[in-house]
């Protein structure tokens, strides 16, 4: 059996009477482990926040992040952005999470108010809160994790105050959009969103007027852990520690029933009866997580054939293909488990184990506390709270290329299944009918830009990592010449899959990095931005282009790179780096043939 | 409940909530015997006793709650309504 810990008090549903009595016990219990990430963590509050602080330190720290805090004096979140700070800035926050709430709401509106007037009243306060965002990434540069509003607890309007424009309701949800379209625009900025939590919670329970008036606590004791919770959630998947792949067991978790028992007829999935919808509404909640980019895998104790007759039924919504690993075998679970945390290459802790079998949830946590094991009963309608609050999937943010990255995937298979029709390779490109977009950088494709610099290994020059704020220094900076790249083909849209960046000292441009995405190697695309490149280098008057090559142990395959592109060789370290120039000729021809280019 | 059992009830809590086992509250320990009986410990000390004794102190009782006897009298007087 597990060792019982206080600490399992914070796995949901959150222990709330524990978790306060107890805080101090359970973080030295967390204290004893090996590693955490440190964080610096300032807290500017519009209402009391010591409690929050310190709960919210146990749920990092079971995360493995040990939090330094700063927090702000009482309800002076403003005050410490908008004036000079030192305090705050020898602190240098890595995280500056400003918890606001209704109570914060400096405006209000008069019955007598104009349409006009009440526009301009929201737009207000939404400046308000925007000059301290806005400061905060000029003075701070850090991630900034805002609250939103919760409903108030009454309303004087009753059904009105939702939809007359003098509601309170109705400014609520107006500034809580505001605050929505600012996260929309602006990278390290993301919201808590209370709006929801108290509404799940119970705004009956959430706000609680005796600690209000008391203590200045905004939000009732019972929901400070969810509160809590909720933040960290946001603070792990900013710094990847979400979980990536969910493992199932099969029978009475995924359909009801005993595929071995009662045969593939009587399982019960599919909308015949209750729990048949219910067993398949679970099924959809797991496959939407994998439209998330999730993993799914089997675990079940099952004879191999069984279980796949069993997978095989029509009626389920995931399908055998939807499961990167599928271990169906009479070995313990914690062995496969280990199986397939290797086959796919991540670890153990990356990994969520749903089972309706506590034996078997037991037994998991105690041969491999790594892995998440939320006790999620046995009953199915619960199987989804149980994920869904616990929160171990959820992303920070979704770049467009994480949503498309399955279909990525799929269109590669049909390429490849149509390159076999030609006989000759050149056709075969002609064939595909490819687009490129090759332009300067623009701001709404940073985010994706810096993902492909940070993550591309293979097709990948000098492999240097740049943070975001330094990609956007760089497409700022006259100086430099920073282009992307994007292909269409007739299968699909590749993505912006290609970026070079260089800079300019005197006559010559400095290539400092050229990624391209693996996707799309043996397109002709590396030639397609070359000539972008010089095109845009005659334009800034650069009459010679410098190309450096660093080895790795992954990137041998762009070795002979500039060789390929015609540049000359100045100067080897064997094994290591080799620097090639090209001199920009007065009549350059293209050297890809076969890619459109902004056309 | 008698003066006696509750003030060994809020010995289990204040041990908890100061995480000192040894802890040993008397009907006249108040707040400057306890190092870290902050404004803030004392609003855990209230959510603690309010779970314990199932009961809710009201607004003008959460001002009058400041040491041991004040909150063995006003336990014993809510638990006896």
């Amino acid at each position: 059996m597990a060792q019982k810990f206080y600490k399992n008090c914070l796995d949901y549903p959150f222990q709330v009477d524990l978790i306060h009595k107890k805080k101090k016990l359970i973080k030295r219990e967390l204290l004893d482990r090996e590693t955490f990430i440190e964080k610096r963590i300032a807290i500017l509050g519009g209402s009391t926040t010591s409690e929050i602080k310190d709960i919210l330190d146990l749920f990092l720290l079971k995360e493995g992040i040990q939090a330094r805090f700063y927090e702000s004096e009482f309800n002076k979140y403003y005050e410490d952005i908008l004036f000079e700070n030192p305090s705050l800035e020898d602190f240098k926050p890595d995280i500056i999470y400003i918890h606001t709430t209704e109570k914060n709401i400096l405006v209000s509106t008069k019955i007598t108010d104009s349409v006009e007037e009440i526009e301009r009243i929201i737009q207000d306060e939404i400046a308000r809160f925007t000059s301290i965002w806005d400061s905060i990434n000029r003075d701070y540069n850090c991630i900034i994790i805002q609250n939103n509003f919760e409903l108030p607890r009454t309303r004087v309007f009753g059904n009105l105050d939702c939809w007359d424009i003098h509601g309170r309701s109705y400014l609520i949800q107006k500034l809580n959009s505001g605050f929505a379209h600012y996260a929309q625009a602006n990278h390290n900025f993301y919201i808590n969103d209370i709006h929801y939590l108290s509404a799940w919670f119970g705004l009956e329970k959430w706000h609680d007027k005796r600690f209000w008036y008391s203590y200045r606590y905004a939000v009732s004791y019972d929901a400070i852990a969810l509160l809590s919770h909720n933040i960290a959630k946001i603070i792990r998947a900013i710094y990847g520690k979400q979980k990536k792949c969910l493992v199932l067991d099969l029978d009475n978790t995924i359909w009801g029933g005993v595929i071995g028992d009662d045969g593939p007829d009587n399982i019960q999935i599919g909308k015949e009866t209750a729990i048949a919808e219910a067993y398949s509404a679970f099924q959809q909640y797991v496959k939407d997580l994998q439209g998330l980019g999730i993993l799914l895998a089997v675990c079940t104790k099952n004879n191999f054939d069984i279980a796949k007759e069993g997978i095989n039924h029509p009626d389920n919504i995931l399908k055998h293909k939807d499961f990167v690993s599928f271990k169906a075998n009479w070995d313990p679970k914690y062995v496969n488990i280990k199986g397939i945390a290797e086959e796919i290459n991540i670890g153990l802790d990356s990994l969520v184990f749903i089972d309706d079998n506590p034996a078997e949830r037991d037994l998991m946590r105690a041969q491999v506390p790594d892995v998440e094991v939320p006790e999620i009963g046995s009953e199915v309608i619960k199987y989804i709270e149980f994920i869904d609050m616990g929160g171990h999937f959820e992303p920070a943010s979704l770049s467009q290329d994480d949503l498309q990255r399955n279909r990525f995937y799929e269109d590669n298979a049909q390429r490849n299944n149509f390159q076999a029709t030609y006989a000759d390779y050149g056709e075969f490109l002609e064939s595909l009918e490819m687009v490129a977009e090759i332009k300067p950088f623009v701001p709404m494709y940073l985010e994706r830009i810096n993902q492909l610099i940070n993550k591309t290994n293979q097709f990948n020059l000098t492999t240097k990592r740049h943070s975001f704020t330094e990609i956007k220094a760089v497409s700022q900076d006259r100086r430099n010449i920073a282009l992307y790249g994007k292909l269409i083909d007739r299968f699909g849209d590749n993505g912006l899959i290609s970026v070079i960046i260089g800079s300019i000292r005197e006559n010559d441009l400095h290539i400092d990095i050229w990624v391209m995405s693996c996707r799309v190697i043996k397109r002709d695309m590396e030639f397609a931005m070359f000539d972008e490149l010089v095109r845009t280098c005659v334009t800034h008057r650069v009459e010679r282009i410098i190309g450096y090559y660093y080895k790795t142990i992954k990137n041998e395959m762009v070795a002979e790179h500039y060789a390929l592109m015609g540049f000359e060789l100045v100067e080897e370290q064997e094994g290591k780096a080799s620097i090639w120039k090209f001199e920009i000729p007065q009549n350059y021809y293209n050297k890809n043939q076969t890619i459109k280019v902004n056309a | 409940m008698t003066a006696n059992e509750i003030l060994s009830n809020l010995q289990v809590i204040f041990r908890d909530v100061f995480d000192e086992d040894d802890l040993i509250i008397t009907g006249k320990t108040c707040t400057d015997d306890i190092e870290d009986w902050d404004s803030l410990a004392q609003i855990n000390l209230v959510v603690a006793i309010e779970k314990e004794f199932s009961l809710k102190f009201t607004l003008a009782e959460l001002a009058n709650l400041r040491d041991v006897s004040d909150m063995v009298g006003l336990i014993q007087a809510k638990l006896a309504q």
